[in-house]
């Protein structure tokens, strides 16, 4: 198992859980997959717990799992209003890497890539990682001359980054069309071979199972309609459930956000705009890395069904609306389909738009508020799924001692007022 | 895809459009009386509610000329289009302009310091 100097807390499940393996799978295929354990409880709420983190996704989730497993904080719900995993986390195009610029990023994504290593047998669930590498095109030469400054930028924090010409490109995806007579033509990419893909879905019922196991409460179709105050103490959250007293309440809740923070007189710099994803049919194996275009805001993977996964830029008006304008999966298709001209008769099978909360500097929120016991982790805007357990890691101890670690330190509101902000719009190499 | 009633060109596809954001942030012209978090609400936070906002948009592919909307999140409908530096007329738009808690913020009590006393 991966280690990496983490503390990854108690490893794999305990002893309320039979273990998944092959084994089980074949004995259970006994009696026609009749018999499985259930993952999680239906917990109904209690009157009080020890913390309460808002938001059933994958920040949330993995929140939860490591307040339990790292810091003993097994007095704890997650509440969700809709269904585990059925937002962001179930919206997402699955893809995983850590190459950012600043140290700050590279911190913190890396942090979460580390903790990916390994999270399936911290879980004792498939999530199907897979480190198939993520490569970024550049599409001119000053495109190509940022993106190796980056990179050497990216290697000097230990992340591993390479430089790779159009030939070396075409090699490695003989799909793509490397005419320098196109649009957007590739003139050299750098690769991320640890980056790779997750499954999404399986992400959030691993660690829902395995808080459970642990023994927090999982609460869904319970929405959140206000915070209780005393002073300036958080002492409850109200939900249409009910009351639920609590000293400590996490927000990881993306796109709504700004909902919670109204609920509590708190502000928060974040925009809320739709981002949306396209999935084609299921077709043979012809791409088995992720490519990435920034100057077109295009991302492309291959899902294990067969179907292509593309991702686009973020809407450019707010909207909690889950479908987005027309224009930008367009202009992202156009492109697509020039540099993989096989995909040009490929029917898309599903198209939505998920409510991403962004940023004025493309990072993150991860901090105390002027409400004490209210913490907020936010603002991932268009990149959050790829940081989710080292995002949960460090929340979960920032909620856990009330302090931010050297990792999420940088992260606080604060840096909108002291203007040390982590830039992250050009620096990432992010189609973000 | 919306379609945006420019004030000047008639109903256009939105592909002509860039929006702005958030519209009447007034920059705090005396911003020295105020302090940095005061100047952050300024800077850096936007209001992003669920329902009725009041945008700026400007008609870039076509007349390249700025105004103003107002315009639901949830549903993406366009209720009122007013011009640059007025005020919206409708009745959701009057609400969302007056609910707003940037009236009542420092920065943009800062903003009118010629016009201090008269209004």
């Amino acid at each position: 198992m991966a280690d990496n100097g983490i503390d990854r807390g108690t490893s794999g499940l305990g002893s309320s859980k039979k273990r998944y393996s092959a084994f089980s799978l074949a004995r259970n295929a006994m009696s026609y997959h009749q018999n499985w354990q259930q993952a999680w409880r239906h917990a109904e709420p209690k009157a009080e717990y020890d913390a309460v983190i808002i938001g059933g996704g994958g920040h949330g989730l993995a929140t939860a799992y490591y307040l339990a497993s790292v810091h003993n904080m097994t007095n704890i719900a997650v509440i969700e209003k809709g269904w585990l995993g059925g937002g962001n986390t179930g919206r997402n195009t699955t893809i995983i890497r850590s190459n950012y610029m600043w140290d700050e990023s590279a911190a913190i994504y890396d942090h979460a890539l580390k903790l990916w290593e390994g999270l399936a047998q911290d879980l004792n669930f498939n999530i199907m990682f897979s480190q198939r590498g993520v490569l970024t095109i550049a599409h001119s030469w000053g495109e190509l001359r940022d993106m190796s400054r980056r990179v050497h930028a990216i290697r000097l924090n230990g992340i591993d980054s390479d430089i790779m010409t159009p030939e070396q490109i075409k090699d490695f995806v003989p799909t793509i069309n490397i005419d320098q007579n196109i649009r957007y033509p590739v003139m050299g990419g750098f690769l991320q071979k640890r980056g790779g893909t997750a499954r999404h879905d399986a992400v959030a019922w691993g660690y829902a199972r395995a808080a459970d196991d642990l023994g927090v409460d999982i609460i869904q179709n319970c929405e959140v309609t206000g915070l209780k105050r005393s002073g300036r103490k958080i002492t409850g959250v109200e939900t249409t459930r009910g009351l639920i007293k609590t000293k400590k309440v996490g927000v990881v809740v993306a796109g709504h956000s700004s909902l919670i923070a109204d609920m509590a007189g708190v502000r928060m710099p974040l925009q809320s705009r739709p981002l949306q994803a396209l999935v084609s049919e299921p077709i043979k194996p012809i791409l088995d890395t992720v490519i990435m275009s920034n100057a077109v805001h295009m991302y492309i993977s291959q899902s294990d069904k067969g179907e292509m996964v593309l991702g686009a830029g973020v809407d450019k008006y707010n909207s909690y609306a889950q479908r987005g304008s027309w224009p930008v999966p367009e202009h992202m298709l156009a492109a697509a389909v020039e540099l993989f001209p096989v995909l040009s008769r490929l029917r898309m099978l599903r198209h939505w738009g998920g409510i991403v909360d962004t940023c004025p500097d493309a990072s993150p929120i991860i901090s105390k508020t002027d409400v004490d016991g209210l913490y907020f982790n936010c603002g991932w805007g268009t990149g959050g799924f790829k940081a989710t357990p080292g995002s949960g890691h460090v929340f979960a101890d920032l909620i856990a001692n009330d302090r931010p670690n050297k990792i999420a330190e940088p992260y606080a509101l604060k840096r909108f007022e002291t203007g040390y902000l982590i830039d992250e719009h050009g620096a990432a190499g992010v189609a973000h | 895809m919306l379609l945006i009633n420019c004030p000047h060109c008639g109903a256009r596809d939105e592909a002509e459009f860039s929006c702005g954001g958030e519209a009447h942030i007034a920059r705090p012209l005396a911003e020295n009386s105020i302090n940095d978090t005061q100047f952050a609400d300024y800077l850096f936070f936007r209001h992003n509610p669920k329902g009725i906002f009041l945008e700026r948009w400007r008609h870039a592919a076509g007349c390249r000329k700025w105004f103003n909307a107002v315009r639901d999140t949830v549903t993406d409908e366009i209720i009122e289009i007013y011009p640059m530096g007025g005020l919206p007329k409708s009745k959701a738009g009057k609400q969302a302009h007056a609910e707003n808690w940037r009236r009542a913020s420092a920065a943009e009590k800062a903003a009118m310091p010629a016009t201090k006393g008269k209004k």
